[in-house]
C-alpha cells in the first residue's frame, strides 16, 4: 500500500520532475489552471452575491480547496459517477457543469439544475452523471456503495468517486459504507478533502487517530494522502488511485488536505480559527498561486497570457451571473411539481 | 386459483418479477441461505445466485442507500429490513435522501427502490421487534407506504411497487405471513393508492389496515346475525390515502370507526379522521367519529400483555355496537 507522506511545500525541481514523468502537456496544465481559476471567480461571486442580498439560502464555498477539483477531475474518465457532498462547487465545475446553470439554481431560477429546488447544496446534473450533492453530512457516502455495486452489476467500466469533508468520516454510515465496498470490491474511490475543519471542530478534536486516510487501512481499502493545495500532486495520487479501481480491485481512499478560506457557512463568524491562519494559508499555500508560480518559472505561460486566462474565467462567471439574474423565478403554480414520478 | 400464504404470495412477486426483469435485485441480511429471518426469500439465493440475492453485513441506513445509489442507474433494488424497527436506523436514508430526491434535484431523476419490512405484534418479541411504524413513514412527501392484509394484495402490490418509479415502503406483517388465500400464479398488479371495499354494509364504515382487516371481518360476519351491517374499508396504501373511497362510504354509513395496531398517538388514524371531518361527509354523520388504536405503550412481552397492548376482537365489537347503538 502506498503512503505517502504529505511533504512540505513542493519545489520547482519536484513539480517539473513530476509533469516530466507525468507527460503533462502545457495545454493540460493551462487546462488545470483554468479550471482553477473558474471555480475561485464562481465562490467569490457567490459570496459577493449574498453580500449584496441576492442569495435566499445558505452556501458552501469551497475557495482554498479548487487544487483537489481540478486535479481529481483530470485524474478520472469523463463518464465516471460523482457523488458530491456540501461542499461541491468546485467539484461541479470541474466535471463541466454548465456554470450559468449552477449560478441560475444558486438564485433559485427555474432555469437552475433543479428548477431552483435544491440550491447550492443540492446541485445535480445527471447527464454528466454527476449525481447530485448532499445536504446530510455523509448521506452520499453509502449510496456511492449502490453507484459501484450497479456499475460492476452491469459490467461497466465507469468508477463512481465519493468526494466528502474531514467531518463526514465520523457519521457512522462512513464505517458502514467502507466496509461493504471493500467486502464487494466495488468501483469506488474515496476522497476525503480534510479541510482542517467541520465547521468549527477542529480534525484533531474529532478525529481519534489521524490521518483520516488510516481508517480505510480497517477496512483493507488502500489508502493514500495527498497535499490538496498541490494540483499536480493531486493528480497523481487520484490517477493512481483511479487506476488501481478501475482496474477491478475494489475501493481506494485518498486524503487531500487542503484549507477553505471562507466560514464554513453564511453563519460563520470564524470564532475558531485565527486570522494568521487564514492568512498563513492564503499568502503560503494557496493552490492557484502556487501553480501560478510554478507554470511561470517552467515557462507553460507568462505573466500576461495567466492574467488572460483568469480573465477569461472570471467573464465566464460574470456571464453566469447575468444569466442567472435574467432568468425567472419558478412560477407559483409549479409548486407541487417533482414530488412524484 | 392456487392458495398460498401472504409470505408465499410476496415470495411469488419476487421471484416472478426477478425472472421477468434482469435489473431488479434483493439486498438484505441473512436473505441467502438462511432464507431471511422469516423464509420469506427461501430457495431465492439457489435460484438467482448471490449477485441478485446479495447478502449484507448488519448496517440498515447502507442497505437503503445501496438501493437508492443502484436505482440511479437504472436498477430496480428490493431491500429488506429485517424487523421493521430497525428501520429508524435507515430513516435518513428513507426520509432525507430517497423521498426527496427527485424533488431536490427539479424532477430529473428518480429513486425507483422498495423497501420491505415487517411490523406489527404477536409474537413475543417484545419492544423492539414488534413496532407498528408506518404511521412514521407517512410524514415523508416523495415516499409511497404500502401495506397489504391478505395475499392476494401482497403479490399484486408487490408487483406494483417494484415496478413503481417512486420509492416505496413496503409494510407487511408478521402475524398475516401464515395466513392463507387465493393468489392467481399469473402477473396482475394491485394499483397503489387504491383503497378496497372489503365487505359492503349499510351502518358504519370501519376502516382497518393489516391484521386488522382480518379480525373486523370476522366481526362484521357475526353482526351481520344481529342485523348490523358493516362496511370495511382497507386502505392497502397509506402514503398517498384514498380518502375518496373512504369518504363515500362514510357519506353512505354516517359513521366511522379506525382500527389500527399502531399506538393510538399520532397514528395514521388521525389522518383518516381529519379528511372526513373536514369533506362534506361531516354532514352525514349520525354519530362522532371514533378510533380504536393500539395502547400507548412499548409491546410487551409477556403474552397476555402483549395481546391487550392492541384493539382485540371484542373491543372492536363493543366499538361497533356502541356506535350503532349511538351510545357514544
Ligand atoms: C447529519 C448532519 N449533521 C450536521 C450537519 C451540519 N453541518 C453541515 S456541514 C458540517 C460540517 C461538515 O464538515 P466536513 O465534513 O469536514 O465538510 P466541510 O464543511 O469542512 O467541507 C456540519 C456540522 C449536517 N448538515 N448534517
Ligand atoms: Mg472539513
Amino acid at each position: 500500500m502506498a503512503k505517502p507522506k504529505v511533504k512540505e511545500i513542493n519545489t520547482q525541481a519536484d513539480f517539473d520532475e513530476r509533469v516530466r514523468r507525468l507527460e503533462l502537456s502545457d495545454e493540460t496544465l493551462i487546462g488545470l489552471y483554468r479550471t482553477m481559476c473558474t471555480v475561485r471567480h464562481f465562490e467569490y461571486t457567490a459570496d459577493r452575491l449574498y453580500a449584496a442580498g441576492k442569495v435566499h439560502g445558505t452556501m458552501h464555498l469551497s475557495a482554498g480547496q479548487e487544487a483537489v477539483a481540478a486535479g481529481t477531475r483530470l485524474a478520472l474518465q469523463p463518464d465516471d459517477y460523482l457523488i458530491n457532498h456540501h461542499r461541491g462547487h468546485g467539484h461541479f465545475i470541474a466535471k463541466g457543469a454548465d456554470v450559468n446553470l449552477m449560478m441560475a439554481e444558486f438564485l433559485g431560477k427555474d432555469t437552475g439544475f433543479n428548477h431552483g429546488r435544491g440550491g447550492s447544496m443540492h446541485i445535480a446534473d445527471f447527464q454528466s452523471n454527476n449525481l447530485g450533492a448532499n445536504g446530510i453530512v455523509g448521506g452520499g457516502i453509502p449510496q456511492a456503495v449502490g453507484v459501484g455495486l450497479a456499475l460492476q452489476m452491469q459490467r461497466r467500466k465507469e468508477i463512481c468517486v465519493c468526494i466528502f469533508g474531514d467531518g463526514a468520516s465520523n457519521e457512522g454510515v462512513f464505517h458502514e459504507a467502507l466496509n461493504m465496498a471493500s467486502l464487494w470490491k466495488l468501483p469506488i474511490l474515496y476522497i476525503c478533502e480534510n479541510n482542517k475543519y467541520g465547521m468549527s471542530m477542529d480534525v484533531e478534536r474529532v478525529v481519534a487517530k489521524l490521518p483520516i486516510a488510516q481508517r480505510a487501512e480497517a477496512y483493507g481499502i488502500p489508502w493514500s494522502t495527498v497535499d490538496g493545495n498541490a494540483v499536480v500532486e493531486v493528480y497523481e495520487a487520484i490517477k493512481e488511485a483511479a487506476d488501481h479501481v478501475r482496474a477491478g480491485n475494489g475501493p481506494y481512499f485518498v486524503e487531500a488536505l487542503t484549507y477553505r478560506y471562507f466560514g464554513h457557512s453564511k453563519s460563520d463568524r470564524n470564532l475558531y480559527r485565527s486570522k494568521e491562519e487564514i492568512e498563513d494559508w492564503k499568502q503560503n499555500r494557496d493552490p492557484i498561486m502556487r501553480f501560478t508560480k510554478h507554470l511561470l518559472q517552467a515557462e507553460v505561460l507568462n505573466e500576461e497570457q495567466a492574467r488572460e486566462v483568469d480573465a477569461q474565467a472570471e467573464q465566464v462567471i460574470l456571464k453566469a451571473v447575468e444569466f442567472a439574474e435574467a432568468s425567472p423565478e419558478p412560477d407559483l403554480s409549479t409548486l407541487m411539481d417533482y414530488i412524484y414520478a | 386459483m392456487p392458495e398460498m400464504t401472504y409470505l408465499e404470495a410476496i415470495r411469488q412477486a419476487l421471484w416472478q418479477e426477478m425472472k421477468r426483469d434482469e435489473r431488479v435485485f434483493l439486498l438484505g441480511e441473512d436473505i441467502g441461505v438462511y432464507g431471511g429471518a422469516f423464509g420469506l426469500t427461501h430457495g431465492m439465493l439457489d435460484e438467482f445466485g448471490p449477485e441478485r440475492v446479495r447478502e449484507t453485513p448488519i448496517s440498515e441506513a447502507t442497505i437503503v442507500a445501496t438501493a437508492v445509489g443502484a436505482s440511479l442507474l437504472g436498477m430496480r433494488p428490493v431491500a429488506e429490513i429485517m424487523f421493521m424497527d430497525f428501520v429508524l436506523l435507515a430513516l435518513d436514508q428513507i426520509a432525507n435522501q430517497a423521498a426527496k430526491m427527485r424533488f431536490m434535484f427539479g424532477g430529473r431523476t428518480s429513486v425507483p427502490i422498495v423497501v420491505r419490512m415487517p411490523g406489527g405484534s404477536g409474537t413475543g418479541a417484545a419492544s423492539q421487534h414488534s413496532q407498528s411504524l408506518e404511521s412514521i413513514l407517512m410524514h415523508f412527501p416523495g415516499l409511497k407506504v404500502v401495506n397489504p392484509s391478505t395475499p392476494y394484495d401482497a403479490k399484486g402490490l408487490m408487483l406494483a411497487s417494484i415496478r413503481d418509479p417512486n420509492p416505496v415502503c413496503f409494510v407487511e406483517h408478521k402475524v398475516l405471513y401464515k395466513t392463507k388465500g387465493e393468489v392467481p400464479e399469473d402477473d396482475y398488479m394491485i394499483p397503489i393508492g387504491v383503497a378496497e371495499v372489503k365487505r359492503a354494509g349499510r351502518d358504519i364504515t370501519v376502516v382497518a389496515n393489516n391484521i386488522m382487516v382480518m379480525k373486523t371481518l370476522h366481526i362484521a360476519e357475526r353482526l351481520a346475525q344481529d342485523g348490523i351491517e358493516v362496511e370495511v374499508i382497507d386502505p392497502r396504501t397509506l402514503l398517498p390515502l384514498d380518502t375518496e373511497t373512504i369518504i363515500n362510504s362514510v357519506t353512505k354509513t354516517g359513521r366511522l370507526l379506525v382500527v389500527h395496531e399502531a399506538c393510538q398517538t399520532g397514528g395514521w388514524a388521525g389522518e383518516v379522521i381529519a379528511s372526513v371531518v373536514g369533506s362534506p361527509a361531516f354532514d352525514y354523520l349520525d354519530t362522532p367519529v371514533r378510533r380504536l388504536g393500539g395502547r400507548d405503550i412499548p409491546i410487551p412481552y409477556n403474552r397476555g400483555l402483549e395481546k391487550f397492548a392492541i384493539p382485540q376482537d371484542a373491543d372492536i365489537e363493543a366499538e361497533i355496537r356502541m356506535m350503532v347503538a349511538g351510545k357514544v
